[in-house]
């Protein structure tokens, strides 16, 4: 009998451009790597021009769906600040949010048609009781390069689910170019870090 | 060996494993994937983005007629462009396995309707075939080719955005089946529907549509999985994963040829079972089915026909067969009043051009689907109706002879124009219409993720070819006021849209400028606000982009975003906008 209990399941939100994609791949190969059945979920086309976008990751001894249930995943990371709260009614009591300081104001709050919340910070304090904020962007400057920031935030999910650190490193060997593994790890490591040292 | 696949690769992967010679389709999401990815096998397979679907089914069914094996690729939406032929390609059947993957979007995740493809299945009379995860996709799109090749029928391989764009494990074959060449054997009686021979054929269509309902209830595509027998469920598709979850405990008789359907496998499992519920996406087309032959069941009762299915519904489903009350956690992000993130055309965007120069004119615009259907967003707010690939033109036409007060003027893209808006355009030259058509050339078929069009000069193989012209296109269909514009230019484009547009006779402006996301540069250098120059107007707002940024009273453009197309310096009066050195 299949046991949906055995599965975990993981969010990944963002906008569409930041790199949602790569940052699944990298958090499925690393469960495929322990030794897990996976399956993932990532929105195309149109609603990827700009759009806020999400990733779900599940993995477990079988999985079915690929999408996740509301509460009930284990971690959510998300690559923009305010876009963490469109998907925290997914995240199960006591889950880990891991929030990207980075804003990235739509064009609906220029034209006065919504508002981009004024203190982000407290309203994700709010929102989720286990919360990380992590300045991704500087953690992946102090890395080497800012274009590592994705890796910085699945670093501080890693803190999250109970992957081995191992399975993640190798997930990034496949899963970039090979000039940039170095790096990424680096980044990945950073992130872990500040997330364990948050907590 | 395994691999991370999604559906569409896997369909790929598939045709390649089960020696497809020709891929041929059009692009649509979510089906898109399916065909770029068969292109990485070109070297034993011909693949080609056709102009639009129709083209593509016929060139398929061409193929398989001669004898090889040949699939084709589309959106649910593309199947209506295709149907003329998919209609009588089951009458006269083929030599070679067909099989259309038809990729439905429940949801409307990037589709402006969301019919269900199985309808089409039963009223083409053809198997439908439809895998639940991405190890099925590749599978079962050798199914169905054998299936085809069995019956002599085309099949349809019917996907959902959710097992397209899904990943999952796959296990890869070595054994690589090489492809057939066409070797067509002349037999008239079989394939010409001149009505003596087309009755013979309806009769041999039905006749095989009872072996291939014995032939489904035996297939392992169908199988029982038994569990407790107070309840069984019949599930199609992706319902069956999440009904996995959500009734662990249940029988469930999961369907993978779910047309013909399966009666005899069906009778079995009904009588196995205390109560039966169907969960199916979209219509109740099993359900129906169920009812025709006299099996109590329930299905839509519980389970929603609109939109898509998920593991939340399944457990609003499940409390409500139950009754049981399910509330699912509430959104945090309405009471949080989160900003709205609707999908925007990106900074740089020629589109932008056109639709700022279009807000000085008092018209009627009836557009197309493509990334210019973000004209419709505030602010830009400029498109008033869309229907469907090449509407626009046609439609143009219609309101302007049904005396619509306002000058009407039609929207296409390029890859549009050359699917189905030629043709409106022809009418309107040859009916005497005054319309303005605008064809926005970017290049490239640019919403669905940059697919090569007979506008590019590159085919997916990889190879150089002619480019054709739209401008000539239009002159040879007998519009005489053929004009191109710069959209980056503003003062231009207002000036010809002007002329046009005030013309009473009917015209075509081309707009052309390349797609800058697809040709990865910028358009020129970023800009910045003088913030003592800058007025607060807000006229640079206006044009939607979203490098542009309002904090407060303050208006800046962000340079990491910006494209440096210029749109929004030429719409400042007050020269505050200017490069960023």
């Amino acid at each position: 009998m299949n046991n949906i209990s055995d599965t975990v399941s993981v969010i990944l939100c963002g906008v569409g451009g930041q790199g949602i994609l790569l940052g699944s791949e990298i958090t499925s190969v690393a469960a495929i790597e322990a030794g897990f059945d996976t399956k993932t979920n990532e929105v195309h086309g149109m609603a990827q021009r700009g759009g806020s976008v999400l990733g779900q990751i599940r993995y477990g001894k079988k999985v079915n769906s690929p999408l996740i249930a509301s509460g009930e995943a284990a971690a959510l990371a998300s690559f923009e600040a305010a876009e963490a709260i469109r998907y925290a009614q997914f995240l199960r009591p006591g889950g880990l949010a891991v929030v990207s300081t980075q804003k990235i104001v739509p064009v609906t709050v220029s034209t006065g048609a919504s508002k981009y919340p004024d203190d982000i910070e407290a309203l994700l304090r709010k929102v989720f009781p286990r919360l990380c904020i992590i300045d991704a962007a500087g953690l992946a400057v102090k890395s080497g390069n800012i274009k590592a920031a994705n890796t910085v935030i699945l670093g501080a999910l890693s803190t999250g689910l109970e992957l081995p650190v191992d399975a993640w490193k190798r997930a990034i060997e496949k899963s970039v170019k090979p000039k940039f593994v170095e790096l990424n790890i680096c980044a990945f490591e950073e992130g872990r870090k500040a997330a364990l040292a948050a907590q | 060996m395994k691999e991370l696949l999604t559906g569409n690769e896997a369909i790929a992967r598939g045709a390649y494993e089960a020696g497809v010679k020709v891929a041929a389709g059009y692009p649509g999401t979510p089906s898109t994937e399916i065909l770029e990815n068969a292109s990485k096998y070109k070297d034993s397979m011909y693949v080609e983005w056709a102009p639009n679907e129709k083209v593509g089914f016929e060139v398929a069914a061409g193929a398989a007629i001669g004898g090889a094996r040949a699939i084709t690729t589309m959106k649910h939406v593309g199947l209506n462009v295709a149907a003329d032929p998919l209609m009588t390609l089951s009458y006269t059947g083929i030599e070679g396995g067909f099989v259309a993957c038809v990729a439905d979007d429940p949801g409307m995740h990037s589709s402006q309707n969301e019919q269900d493809t199985r309808r089409y299945a039963i009223f083409a009379k053809i198997p439908v075939i439809e895998p639940s995860d991405s190890q099925e996709a590749k599978d079962y799109l050798k199914a169905a080719l054998d299936i085809s090749e069995e019956f002599k029928i085309p099949t349809i391989l019917r996907s959902t955005t959710r097992v397209s764009h899904s990943r999952s494990i796959v296990e890869l074959s070595d054994d690589i089946k090489a492809p057939k060449t066409a070797d067509f054997k002349k037999d008239p009686p079989r394939f010409v529907p001149v009505p003596a021979w087309a009755r013979g054929m309806r009769l041999r269509l039905e006749e095989k549509l009872a072996k291939m309902s014995d032939a489904a209830s035996a297939s392992p595509l169908n199988r029982i999985e038994w569990g407790c027998r107070k309840l069984g469920i019949i599930a199609p598709g992706i319902a069956y994963q999440y009904v996995k979850d959500a009734f662990p405990e249940a029988s469930v008789l999961k369907l993978g040829w779910s047309f013909p359907f399966p009666d005899k496998l069906i009778r079995e499992f009904a009588a196995g079972v205390e109560k039966l519920l169907v969960v199916e996406e979209l219509e109740p087309i099993i359900e129906e089915h169920l009812k025709f032959l006299g099996i109590a069941c329930d299905g839509k009762n519980f389970v929603p026909a609109i939109g898509e299915l998920s593991p939340d519904v399944l457990k609003q489903i499940k409390a409500a067969y139950e009754g049981r009350v399910y509330s699912a956690p509430k959104p945090v992000a309405e009471a949080a009043e989160l900003p709205a993130r609707p999908p925007v055309l990106c900074p740089g965007c020629p589109h932008r051009g056109i639709f700022a120069a279009l807000k000085n004119f008092d018209i009627i615009l009836t557009g197309d689907i493509g990334c210019y259907s973000l004209g419709v967003m505030p602010p830009l707010s400029k498109m008033d109706t869309i229907l469907c690939m090449g509407g626009g033109v046609s439609m143009a036409h219609g309101m302007q002879k049904a005396g619509n007060t306002k000058k009407m003027v039609g929207m296409v893209g390029d890859s549009t124009f050359f699917h189905s808006g030629i043709t409106g355009l022809l009418d309107i030259a040859y009916n005497k219409g005054t319309s303005t058509i605008i064809v926005v050339d970017n290049r490239i078929t640019a919403m669905t993720g940059h697919q090569d069009n007979p506008g590019t000069g590159k085919t997916l193989m990889g190879e150089e070819t002619g480019v054709v012209s739209i401008q000539e296109l239009g002159k040879a269909c007998g519009i005489k006021r053929v004009r191109t514009v710069n959209p980056y230019k503003m003062k231009e484009t207002y000036d010809v849209l002007k002329e046009e547009i005030e013309a009473d006779e009917p015209s075509l402006i081309v707009s052309v400028a390349p797609c800058p996301l697809h040709v990865a540069k910028r358009v020129g250098s970023p800009k910045k606000i003088l913030q003592d120059k800058c007025k607060k107007c807000g006229a640079c707002i206006k044009v939607g982009c979203p490098a542009i940024e309002k904090a407060g009273n303050t208006i800046t453009v962000n340079e990491f975003l910006c494209s440096g197309c210029s749109i929004c310096e030429q719409t400042c009066k007050f020269g505050a906008i200017v490069e960023n050195i």
